[in-house]
């Protein structure tokens, strides 16, 4: 027992138990408030009339704030657990950033604000506000995954402050894009799929299209991104480091570029291409079982979400950040943590709560349980 | 590289703006929160309707305000690795944690709740949905609880120390960063001032219906209930006024002296200057109304203590500048050999005033090569500018007493049932309804402000602290956070007074059955 304790609170189980609870918070993040996302990018083009868009509101309007802090955690966890990431990647990806901070600040406003007021201009307005809220973070997340793939260009002074070189445009290559795509497909295939569990009638019919071409459109791009990050990309390698106990000093390896080095976790251990075969899989499932099974449709449509964002994770494993200006730079699982201590207090905080976060939630959504139709919001002011 | 004067000064605005934008949301999301599950208490413990319908109305206003509580919030989370990434990495390892464990324990309840709170009065039992309200006033509690700590952290950073392997600040104890004396004192100044806010908001809009005889029963309760829970939270937010927290810790004492203006050190007790004219370019303040002994019992609860004055404290502070020429001269040569236990246990002896070298770097780039000059220079950076502090510390305490004033009235009038005769009371009322808002930016332009020239007191200064951005990425995130903030601020102002003035779904909107009388005399 103490055995099993020390190999758990050692700093290396540690870094890597945070490399997976960065991982859990963001695959959170990804499937459910990447339903919100999802349904917001498809708000004017799924839904027509007025008392539509309201039942597409309505269908996420009581927990899409309580999904949302799958992303605030995830912002407050890196930061604690990864600090030199946090700073490093928010600072470098800065307009980048800054441009999904004004998409999201549309949603809380734009949900609550948008039905208060009888005027279709008003409504309108607000709607394209919802939409913009979806669609660009849905985007730029996976732009900026895109990017950590090849590589991303800053160093770190003598002072260890991070420089970057390079703006927006910098991250907006091929390669980027082909990865905004990939999310964005994601996530509107996971908001579709939720579609599917909260309407009914014609919306779900269109929801369902939706879904189909999201899947499609899913496939080919998360197919094309593996090939080009095996065959057209440079991977990174870790050749010489200070060891997973060592002080957090992301200064101290030596690190080379190689082609295809991306797929060398997967090739060392096989049973890995398993995860990437069940995004596909997933993305199938959604669309082959979406509208006679709906909640199994948006389990698989789930699975797909959280493997793709894994394939990533274990691809780059145990690069978090790589740089492509100074490689000796990049930031790994086992030199941007923050000291034992504070791994420790916040493996144990995390414990305690995230189970409990899960088990309110389940109980929200239980409680909430079941279609929202055009009948229930055009006669009741209690909805959005 | 040194950061740029320019993105150094944008950055810092871009933080106020946003922060002080956020805070016009905060403290009464923080009240109002709270008195929402104190009058939905009374309406299931009374079962009377009309409890459950100011808990409906007053939780209508509550989420107007929250959604945009909510915007601003998401920025604050981000913004310290976007804007402060040197900030982030130097002290991440400490201030991190209590932002993430807010969002394990609080905000996550708060948001997941708040849903349910306004679509789940058919789906919930009385005794559930009640449960429901009460964890979302938790949450936000809660909320304020661990910013509060970080925050705190920031003007008396304890329990952590420097590691020159990492080069940033590390925890060394939880329990001291969780404890720490100024943070709790903060906590509950903060929260019992939302307290306020929100009774000050309750209490002006119900007397507005109640001057224009509208929806009397309904206000006549809320106008009650505001009157109470508002003049217990002010009596909180001014004897638990965070003057308490200002003898512990260098920078803090630094704060209270600027605050004050004491420019000399005052043998004990030291009197309290009401106001003079700050002159800041002589070190002296002209024309001071002062009350002998007030301030030294305020900030040393003794009247033996000596408060120390802006002249001696820097001349402290050059002192401290050369102990932390010597310690940034020994981490060098850490750096350079990590074997040399000479340089280590000089960096151990001088440590504690490493940031004091770091403040020096300004003027001289290498530090340990600084001048007389311009060490003399850094020591008059120590000190924050004393004119803007001194007037929004009177401001902020000035508006705490109108709004006891205001609650002492109303409470009486209450008790003696003579709200509706008191005219001018309910026009105060209403006009009371901004100072609480007043209070609260004051409030943290002294804390944050008087933190200055740090971003954590005497250890990271804040010119070091920026993210190495150009001038161009600030004018565009500034200039999109303030068009995007006064926009939705104007949208949010337009709702509120328009929900505010279309007032409850009233049955009978002149007034509720059980007070006859009093609709009579109305309408007569």
């Amino acid at each position: 027992m103490t055995e099993l304790l020390a190999f758990l609170m050692s700093y290396e189980t540690l870094r890597f138990i945070w490399w997976l609870f960065l991982g859990v918070l963001l695959i959170g993040f990804a499937i459910m408030d990447g339903f919100d996302l999802g349904v917001g990018a498809l708000l004017p083009w799924v839904a027509r009339t007025d008392d539509e868009r309201r039942v597409l509101i309505n269908a996420i309007g009581p927990t899409w704030e309580g999904n949302q802090v799958w992303f605030i955690l995830g912002g407050g966890a890196i930061f604690a657990a990864y600090p030199l990431i946090y700073s490093a990647a928010f600072s470098g990806f800065f307009v980048a950033l800054i441009l999904v901070l004004f998409a999201l600040i549309l949603r809380p406003v734009g949900f609550d604000y948008r039905s208060k007021l009888p005027h279709p201009q008003w409504r309108s307005m607000w709607d394209w506000g919802l939409f913009i809220g979806g669609f660009v973070p849905a985007l730029v997340f996976g732009v900026a995954f895109g990017n950590l793939l090849q590589g991303v260009p800053f160093y770190f002074d003598d002072s260890l402050r991070v420089h970057y070189e390079g703006g927006l445009p910098g991250l907006l290559n091929p390669f980027g894009l082909l990865a905004g795509v990939v999310s964005l497909s994601m996530l509107v295939m996971q908001g579709a799929a939720f579609l599917l569990l909260k309407t009914v009638g014609h919306l779900r019919e269109r929801a369902h299209r939706a879904l189909g071409v999201a899947a499609l459109v899913f496939a080919l791009s998360f197919a094309g991104a593996g090939l080009w990050v095996g065959f057209g990309i440079d991977g990174y390698v870790l050749t010489a480091f200070a060891g997973t106990e060592a002080a957090s000093n992301p200064v101290a390896k030596e690190v080379v570029r190689q082609t295809g080095a991306w797929f060398a976790n997967f090739k060392a251990t096989p049973v890995l291409w398993l995860v990437p075969l069940l995004a596909f899989t997933g993305a199938f499932g959604a669309w082959w079982l979406a509208a006679r099974r709906p909640g199994v449709g948006f389990i698989a449509s789930s699975v797909a979400v959280a493997c793709t964002i894994l394939t990533a994770g274990i691809a780059m494993f145990p690069f978090m950040m790589p740089s492509s200006l100074e490689p000796a730079h990049s930031l790994t699982v086992w030199d941007a943590t923050s000291s034992l201590l504070t791994l420790r207090w916040m493996f144990w905080m995390t414990v305690l709560f995230l189970p409990l976060i899960l088990f309110y939630t389940s109980w929200v959504f239980s409680v909430l349980r079941g279609p929202v139709t055009l009948e229930q919001v055009s006669d009741s002011h209690e909805h959005y | 590289m040194m950061p740029d004067p320019l993105v150094v000064d944008l950055s810092r605005l871009q933080f106020a703006a946003t922060a002080m934008y956020h805070f016009l949301f905060v403290p009464l999301t923080l009240g109002l929160s709270l008195m929402l599950a104190i009058m939905e208490s009374v309406y299931v413990m009374t079962g009377k309707e009309i409890y459950k319908q100011m808990t409906k109305f007053w939780g209508k206003l509550f989420g107007i305000n929250f959604a945009l509580g909510v915007a601003t919030g998401i920025t604050m989370e981000f913004q310290f690795g976007t804007n402060w990434s040197y900030y982030s990495q130097y002290v991440g390892d400490i201030f991190g944690t209590p932002l993430a464990i807010e969002g394990l324990m609080a905000f996550f309840m708060e948001s997941t709740f708040v849903g349910l709170f306004f679509f789940g009065w058919d789906k919930l039992s009385r005794v559930k949905h009640l449960m429901v309200t009460w964890l979302v006033a938790l949450g936000s509690n809660f909320s304020a609880l661990w910013i509060l700590i970080a925050n705190g952290w920031m003007q008396y950073p304890v329990g952590a120390e420097f590691n020159p392997e990492t080069l940033r600040m590390e925890m060394s104890s939880f329990a001291e960063v969780f404890f720490n004396p100024v943070a709790q004192v903060k906590f509950v100044h903060t929260v019992s001032a939302g307290y306020a806010t929100a009774a000050c908001f309750v209490l002006g809009i119900s007397a507005w219906y109640l001057l224009k005889g509208r929806h009397i029963a309904f206000a006549q309760r809320s106008f009650a209930i505001a009157a109470a829970f508002g003049l217990a939270s002010v009596l909180s937010v001014i004897t638990l006024g965070d003057e308490s927290g200002y003898e512990i810790g260098h920078s803090q004492k630094v704060k209270l002296a600027a605050i004050e203006g004491m420019w000399e050190t005052h043998q004990p007790p030291a009197p309290f200057t009401v106001v003079g004219m700050i002159d800041s370019e002589n070190m002296k303040t002209d024309y001071a109304i002062e009350i002998p002994w007030i301030m030294g019992l305020i900030a040393t609860r003794s009247v033996d203590k000596p408060i120390t004055g802006i002249r001696d404290l820097v001349a402290e502070h050059e002192i401290k500048i050369r102990n932390g020429m010597q310690a940034y001269a020994a981490l060098q040569q850490v750096r350079a050999n990590p074997e040399d236990a000479g340089a280590r246990a000089r960096l151990m002896e001088h440590q504690a005033d490493l940031g004091y070298g770091l403040l020096v770097k300004r003027y001289a780039p290498d530090v340990v090569d600084a001048t007389d000059e311009q060490i003399a220079q850094a020591a008059r950076d120590g000190i924050p500018p004393v004119g803007p502090l001194f007037w929004a510390f009177r401001i902020m305490v000035g508006a705490g007493f109108f709004m006891l004033g205001v609650f002492v009235l109303a409470i009486i009038a209450t008790s003696r049932n003579t709200v509706l005769r008191q005219r001018w009371l309910l026009k105060l009322a209403v006009f009371t309804i901004p100072m609480p808002w007043i209070a609260s930016e004051m409030g943290w332009f002294v804390a944050e402000v008087g933190r200055q020239p740090w971003t954590v007191a005497e250890i990271l200064p804040t010119w070091i602290s920026v993210s190495s951005l150009s001038v161009g990425d600030l004018i565009f995130s500034l200039g999109g956070f303030v068009l995007l903030y006064t926009a939705l601020l104007v949208v949010e102002m337009y709702l509120m007074i328009k929900f505010a003035r279309q007032g409850p779904d009233d049955p009978t909107p002149t007034g509720g059955a059980d007070t006859p009388s009093l609709t009579s005399a109305q309408q007569a």
